[in-house]
């Protein structure tokens, strides 16, 4: 067996652990050497130019890509490459897509109910009901029996948060969950969003809703060109950035 | 009143106009067939000859049918499992599978018809007969492991297995195209949940694939009732065989053949409307894409 290597913290607060992150794609560093630790039941917010690897680092948290070299704890449990690991971890992650990617044969209670039944092995009973909470909690109970192509993209993303829900996951990671979103739908995913930060959940988010940062971020993170330039709470690092790339950035987007 | 318009509302165009317009969109490919089948079909009912022939035709039907549906059923299960192999990151089962599809799709339907039924048949045969002699001694002689003889497996059994490997090859390409048209999100989205990649491929992937692949496997199918005349070659007495053997006693070729070909038509005609009546079904009902 290979060395597993210890959580670099006895830190009880932590529930991410990132340490010397790599992640290359043909040769390109799209994550380059980043350590990052997210406290639990905090909200991280990741910004950055588009190409800057955030959306990798975040994908790398539940390996839907493998990292080339580096580690990953969520919540001390070492990320490998065992398979059956990693499912168990990611029934623990609840993550969002920019795209939804709703299952598009089945309605919205039974993507609500699937990965409880089949992952969670719960009863068909207690799945409905957990996945009918879910539905209430993100506003659209009325929904149940639609089918993704009879939603809108709003109504389509708060199903995919209630999907994510509904397996009591520790961590919800979102990937820049509103920038596939018409303007005016943009604001009934946020307000789920804000409700979720409050009610004490572990979240990493990457987007560009500053708006969403400054109100629920407990810290910012700012990456560029796959690295973490700067990161500290919303309130420094919007009002006085260190570093020239971040003003530079803050200051083409906030204007 | 002037009328300077080049289109016409329907109510002002000529009676012609209106007549050929609406003649061009009918099927007349349909009634010339249609005709022609009345017309095969009075002389089934009226002449001596083509009365013979129908009722020779008809002992064939049952052969045909038979091996057109276990084959086909085999050819699903065979294409499903090598079409999985062919998207799978297990490099050992990707190469299993591609060899497999590649082989097939290299050599005529006929030819691998001859070689599983004189080749493949024998040697499995020879294979067992050796197994049997080398357990013999646990399980005792005389037993059917040691016994089996090439005779034993009928022809139609090798043509079924035959075209269900033949087949199962192009099915595995429609499978895989199928699959891998489904969304790169659509199985991430599955994985974040905490499912496997088998339980993926079971309630995500291959729902939406198999719903996609419907329209070509129904054309394999027809496919599948046309190829299923080559089994006459291996003596098995399906319709071409009967019709074959019919002609050859009574020297009455061209009435024999062209009844032959009607046989078939109508067949493929029936199951070509099934399956634009299927896809029609599946496009009213379908829910968005994924």
């Amino acid at each position: 067996m290979s060395m597993v290597a210890a959580p670099p913290t006895g830190d009880p607060s932590a529930m991410i652990i990132i340490k010397n992150l790599v992640k290359e794609f043909h040769g390109l560093r799209a994550v380059d050497d980043v350590s990052l630790t997210v406290a639990r039941g905090k909200v991280t917010v990741i910004i950055g130019p588009s190409g800057s690897g955030k959306s990798t680092l975040l994908r790398c948290i539940n390996h839907l890509e493998v990292p080339t070299s580096g580690d990953i704890w969520v919540d001390g449990i070492h990320l490998t490459h065992h398979a059956k690991d990693i499912n168990a971890v990611r029934a623990e992650v609840g993550m969002v897509f920019q795209q939804f990617n709703l299952f598009p044969h089945l309605t919205a209670l039974q993507n609500v109910m699937l990965a409880q039944r089949v992952v969670r092995k719960r009863s068909e009973a207690e799945a409905r009901e957990i996945a009918m909470q879910q539905l209430a909690r993100v506003g659209i109970p009325e929904k149940a029996n639609a089918y993704p192509a009879q939603l809108s993209g709003g109504q389509q993303q708060r199903v995919a948060i209630a999907r994510a829900l509904a397996m009591n996951p520790k961590i919800m990671l979102f990937d820049e969950p509103t920038s596939a979103l018409d303007p005016e739908m943009i604001k009934e995913v946020l307000d789920v969003m804000l409700e979720l930060a409050r009610s004490g959940m572990t979240m990493v988010v990457v987007t560009h809703e500053m708006g969403f940062a400054r109100n629920a971020a407990d810290e910012v993170v700012f990456m560029d060109r796959g690295r973490i330039v700067e990161q500290g709470p919303p309130d420094v690092l919007f009002r006085q950035p260190r570093e020239a790339r971040t003003r530079a950035f803050l200051s083409q987007i906030l204007r | 009143m002037s009328i300077s318009t080049e289109r016409l509302p329907a109510g002002e165009r000529s009676l012609t106009e209106r007549f050929v317009g609406r003649a061009a969109r009918w099927p007349w490919w349909l009634l010339v067939i249609a005709l022609v089948g009345v017309l095969i079909a009075w002389n089934a009912l009226t002449s001596e000859l083509y009365s013979a022939i129908f009722s020779r035709l008809t002992l064939g039907i049952g052969v045909t049918i038979f091996t057109t549906l276990v084959a086909y059923s085999l050819a699903l299960v065979i294409g499903l499992l090598a079409g999985l192999g062919r998207v799978s990151g297990n490099p050992v089962v990707f190469n299993i599978a591609t060899l497999y599809v590649q082989v097939i799709r290299g050599v005529p339907i006929l030819v691998q018809l001859l070689v599983i039924a004189f080749v493949i048949v024998p040697v499995l045969i020879d294979g067992v007969n050796n197994l049997g002699a080398l357990v013999a001694p646990l399980i005792g002689e005389p037993n059917f492991l040691t016994q089996t003889r090439p005779q034993d497996v009928p022809f139609l059994t090798r043509c079924v297995i035959a075209l269900a490997i033949a087949y199962g090859g192009f099915q595995a390409e429609t499978f895989r195209a199928g699959i891998q048209s489904i969304s790169k999100g659509q199985m991430e989205a599955a994985r974040s949940l905490g499912m496997s990649y088998v339980q993926a491929m079971r309630y995500i992937i291959l729902p939406q694939a198999i719903r996609r692949v419907l329209p070509p496997l129904g054309n394999d199918f027809i496919a599948m009732l046309k190829d299923s005349s080559l089994v006459s070659v291996l003596g098995v007495r399906d319709i071409t065989q009967e019709a074959r053997l019919y002609a050859a006693a009574s020297f009455r070729y061209m009435e024999t053949y062209v009844s032959l070909a009607f046989f078939y038509l109508a067949m493929t005609i029936l199951l070509s409307l099934g399956v634009r009546w299927l896809e029609n079904r599946l496009n009213s009902h379908g829910r968005g894409q994924g």
